[in-house]
């Protein structure tokens, strides 16, 4: 593999982790409120009232603010796969790239073609075709939530591939394994229904404020009362599949779990953390305790990691040391292993250079019994295996905590419009428009419990992301992350300002 | 298709990208119309109608371009890898000129809009002039190679520190991304020409289109003269070794008498023809076969690059670690199950086609500036 500079493999995560997280800033929001201005049009459609087209237009102006920087920073994302890892791109290329290509063809189109229809057709095309247009829209960006989605769950979860050793590179073996990995369907439901909840926040925190501030009150309770309901029902998804993503992530990604509740020593009748704080100086293996301070809920981590009552959940510990008595072999013999069939594959291939196919054929079989632990043998130390635990345990236990509170507001809103005296409700219509930053914070800490959860892994257990890296310099990377984060703040700053003037300038006509 | 072979879906994806490549130069009409704004439209009114008549095709062409990228990735990884993470200062700043330009369509006319209207329409002549320019410089090194070598697991080290801009400073690459642009310009130009209802655009971009075919022909001859007497990357089938052909161009050109050379003449006519029914039979339907004519002279070089046992993605610092669409390629599977998955393309054209002329059955005029969206 020759030297590997890690400065530089720092700075490109630190790339990619910049645009993948403004990147997500946007595409929730875009994810559902395409939904919420196809509910609008239908009800426009459906009744033919003028002020559900003010409502429906009133929203769509800005979805569409929000939007452009969402294919902005979209198209970012895949070129930063060849730009800055372009190791993986050629090790994985024939399997990741697939999703991507569908993204383009069978999502990116529906959404690009009938945007145009959804902004310039009012007048151009007839009422039915122009609710089918929005909903189109709605539809092509959920599709391309889902080929994205698959894309990233194989990453977390490979399969359907095998490993050819004379293109030294993974290779797709079935399509539509990967398509319907477990981890892939928890994955699209979970991202998908948080950005309908999102959506709804956006919708309820800005028509809260036109409720305060006395202005379009009828348009703001007719939007809440739209919104609220999807976001109750939103918000159920993103629960249920929550609970299905800790149990995949269980299942395949152990470390992960164990990172996200800050469990070191395993056990059998887990707790699982109500509220706590971890250790920062807590190191696998040694004796300090896990927490500084912590508040358990007894039994419920085995439950919620295995189905079972009172199963096995493994810790940290467990994981890097190994745990013979559960059959849990230690980091230091996956390491071991790793090396092997590094090692082996190197022989396979110099002595397929050299035509000694028996020499060959010995050392694939070697590479065969030890593939499984491939991405290990680029690791010196067992420790470089875990994650950031601080920073999982908390991105986790906030997005659980949010997760629960937003059925509540969700609930609250609808009560009070129940018993028409939402607009007395100052203090919780104020609680409603600063709710929307909760919304964006559970967003940005579930892509941190799923990205950093699963370090140091790009491909977990086979490839590292040190090795998935382009071969570039410090400096180049450093130069890009900057000249990146300088556009990143000068268009948030034009977005947000034109955002807020369009909230302002409200409804056309009123 | 289960049953093609390795060698026929290399050739199949080959062909696939290659159209791909082609619509969306084609598509490029927004570029080169985006860099004619501040020359065919005088007054508020009439840059409005120009924004907002580009305004309805930005999106496709940008499209286009991300499933260009996601093709290449899916069926040409080892190009991806090389080329995207090799040249990295020239995707990087093609991908920059593209973030400026997905966001100034939107936010140019809105109020408090930050940066000011003329910072976004300037966003949107570095996209049509410096981001064309570059991506031409990039299809230029298809055929004077780059600097790069390959280990034995595939992976790519880049030997010039200007990380691909060296490319820029090539002549023949040069002159390609600049006649690109003209390019883009006369498509932008007749496009404008077909869409917008006003007699003074249209006076305007008959006369644009008809002086930036002036201008790109020098351009042109130096390519194409160029183009056939280079040495070029050369394949020897029976082992996969790569040396240099005196010629190799010319002789794929002849080798492919109906999609090498056939092709690359009558797209040029085409090209001429529908500058020329513009600008002296004020026909307003130029971007018709101009447009043809573009595609079938990107298709006919990418054939020539890519086909009849040439290095597509060449290293000129160590021939044998260029790249061909043998050896860059996705496996058997993947290709196959590509190729499912690419039999949906012709519908998608059909939707593409269908909104395209519902929303442009009535063309832009003078009423329209005041109620566009951009």
């Amino acid at each position: 593999m020759g030297h590997i500079d890690l400065a530089q493999v720092d700075w490109a995560r630190a790339q990619f982790a910049l645009t993948a997280m403004y990147h997500w800033i946007f595409v929730p929001l875009t994810l559902g409120l395409s939904i919420l201005v196809a509910f609008f049009e239908t009800i426009y459609y459906k009744t033919g009232k003028e002020e559900w087209k003010k409502i429906t237009r009133f929203w769509m102006t800005l979805f569409a603010i929000n939007f452009a920087i969402g294919v902005a920073t979209g198209i970012i994302m895949e070129f930063e796969f060849g730009t800055n890892w372009s190791n993986y791109s050629w090790m994985v290329g024939d399997i990741f790239g697939a999703p991507l290509a569908a993204e383009g063809l069978f999502a990116f189109f529906l959404e690009t073609t009938f945007f145009a229809v959804m902004f310039f057709g009012w007048d151009r095309v007839s009422k039915k075709f122009h609710l089918l247009s929005t909903w189109l829209v709605a539809i092509g960006t959920n599709l391309s939530a889902l080929w994205i989605l698959v894309a990233n769950a194989w990453m977390q979860h490979p399969v359907g591939m095998f490993f050819n050793p004379d293109t030294a590179r993974f290779e797709m073996k079935s399509f539509w394994e990967i398509l319907g990995s477990p981890v892939a369907v928890s994955h699209f439901v979970h991202t998908t229904s948080s950005g309908f909840l999102l959506a709804a926040l956006f919708v309820v925190s800005i028509s809260s404020w036109f409720l305060l501030k006395k202005r379009h009150q009828e348009m703001a309770k007719k939007s809440i009362a739209v919104a609220a309901v999807f976001g109750v029902i939103a918000a159920s998804f993103v629960g249920l599949t929550g609970d299905e993503s800790a149990y995949t992530a269980a299942q395949v990604q152990p470390m992960k779990l164990a990172a996200m509740e800050g469990l070191y020593q395993g056990g059998y009748n887990a707790d699982m953390v109500a509220i706590g704080i971890p250790n920062p100086a807590k190191k696998p293996g040694d004796m300090q305790n896990e927490f500084k301070a912590v508040v358990k809920v007894p039994a419920v981590l085995s439950i919620l990691a295995n189905r079972k009552i009172g199963s096995f959940v493994p810790g940290i510990d467990d994981l890097v040391f190994g745990n013979r008595k559960q059959g849990i072999i230690s980091a230091a013999e996956k390491i071991e292993a790793g090396k092997r069939a590094i090692a082996s594959l190197a022989i396979y291939k110099t002595a397929r250079k050299k035509g000694q196919d028996g020499v060959a054929a010995g050392a694939l079989k070697d590479f065969r019994e030890n593939q499984h632990y491939l991405g290990y043998g680029y690791f010196a130390k067992a420790e470089d295996l875990v994650p950031n635990v601080p920073l999982v345990f908390y991105s986790f236990h906030i997005m659980v905590a949010l997760g629960t509170l937003f059925p509540v507001i969700f609930i609250g809103f609808l009560l009070f419009l129940y018993k028409k005296n939402l607009a007395q409700q100052k203090w919780f219509l104020r609680f409603g428009c600063w709710s929307l930053f909760l919304g964006y914070l559970a967003q940005q800490s579930g892509w941190i419990v799923a990205e950093v959860g699963r370090q140091p892994w790009a491909i977990q257990d086979l490839l590292p992301v040190f090795v998935a890296r382009s071969n570039l310099t410090t400096g180049t990377v450093q130069t890009t992350f900057f000249m990146f984060a300088l556009v990143f703040v000068v268009l948030l700053i034009a977005e947000v300002s034109i955002m807020l003037k369009q909230i302002k300038i409200g409804l056309e006509g009123e | 298709m289960g049953s093609l072979s390795l060698g026929q879906l290399q050739h199949l994806w080959w062909l696939l990208v290659s159209v791909v490549g082609a619509l969306f130069i084609f598509l490029t009409f927004v570029q080169g119309g985006q860099t004619l704004i501040f020359s065919v439209a005088r007054s508020e009114d009439e840059k409005t109608l120009v924004i907002n008549s580009l305004g309805k095709k930005w999106e496709l062409t940008f499209t286009t371009l991300v499933l260009f990228g996601g093709a290449l990735f899916a069926a040409f990884p080892l190009f991806y890898a090389t080329s995207f993470g090799g040249a990295y200062w020239v995707w990087i700043l093609i991908l920059f000129t593209f973030i400026l330009q997905a966001v100034s369509y939107e936010y140019r006319k809105k109020p408090k809009n930050f940066l000011g209207s003329v910072t976004y329409e300037l966003f949107l002549f570095i996209n049509g002039s410096i981001g064309i320019i570059l991506i031409g410089a990039a299809i230029g090194t298809f055929f004077t190679g780059s600097s790069f070598s390959l280990s034995d697991y595939n992976l790519v080290t880049w030997q010039n520190p200007l990380r691909g801009l060296e490319a820029a400073f090539n002549p023949f690459n040069l002159a390609f991304g600049l006649f690109l642009m003209f390019v883009a310009r006369i498509l932008g130009a007749l496009y404008l020409h077909n869409n917008i209802d006003q007699p003074a655009i249209r006076e305007r971009t008959k006369k644009a289109a008809f002086n930036n075919l002036v201008f790109s022909l020098p351009f042109l001859l130096y390519i194409l003269f160029s183009l056939v007497t280079m040495n070029g990357f050369a394949v020897d089938p029976e082992n996969g070794k790569v040396f240099l052909e005196s010629g190799k161009y010319l002789h794929n050109l002849l080798a492919m008498p109906i999609h090498g050379l056939g092709f690359l003449l009558a797209g040029l006519l085409l090209v001429i023809f529908g500058v020329v029914i513009t600008r002296f039979k004020n026909s307003h339907k130029g971007i018709w076969p101009t447009g043809l004519g573009v595609v079938l002279v990107v298709l006919a070089v990418l054939f020539i690059a890519g086909y009849n046992n040439t290095a597509f993605y060449p290293s000129s610092y160590d021939l044998q670690s260029s790249l061909t669409i043998a050896n860059a390629s996705s496996s058997h599977y993947t290709l196959t199950a590509m190729s499912y998955i690419a039999i949906s393309i012709p519908f998608i054209l059909a939707y593409i086609i269908y909104v395209w002329h519902l929303l442009d059955k009535r063309k832009l005029t003078e009423a329209d500036a005041a109620t566009e969206k951009y």
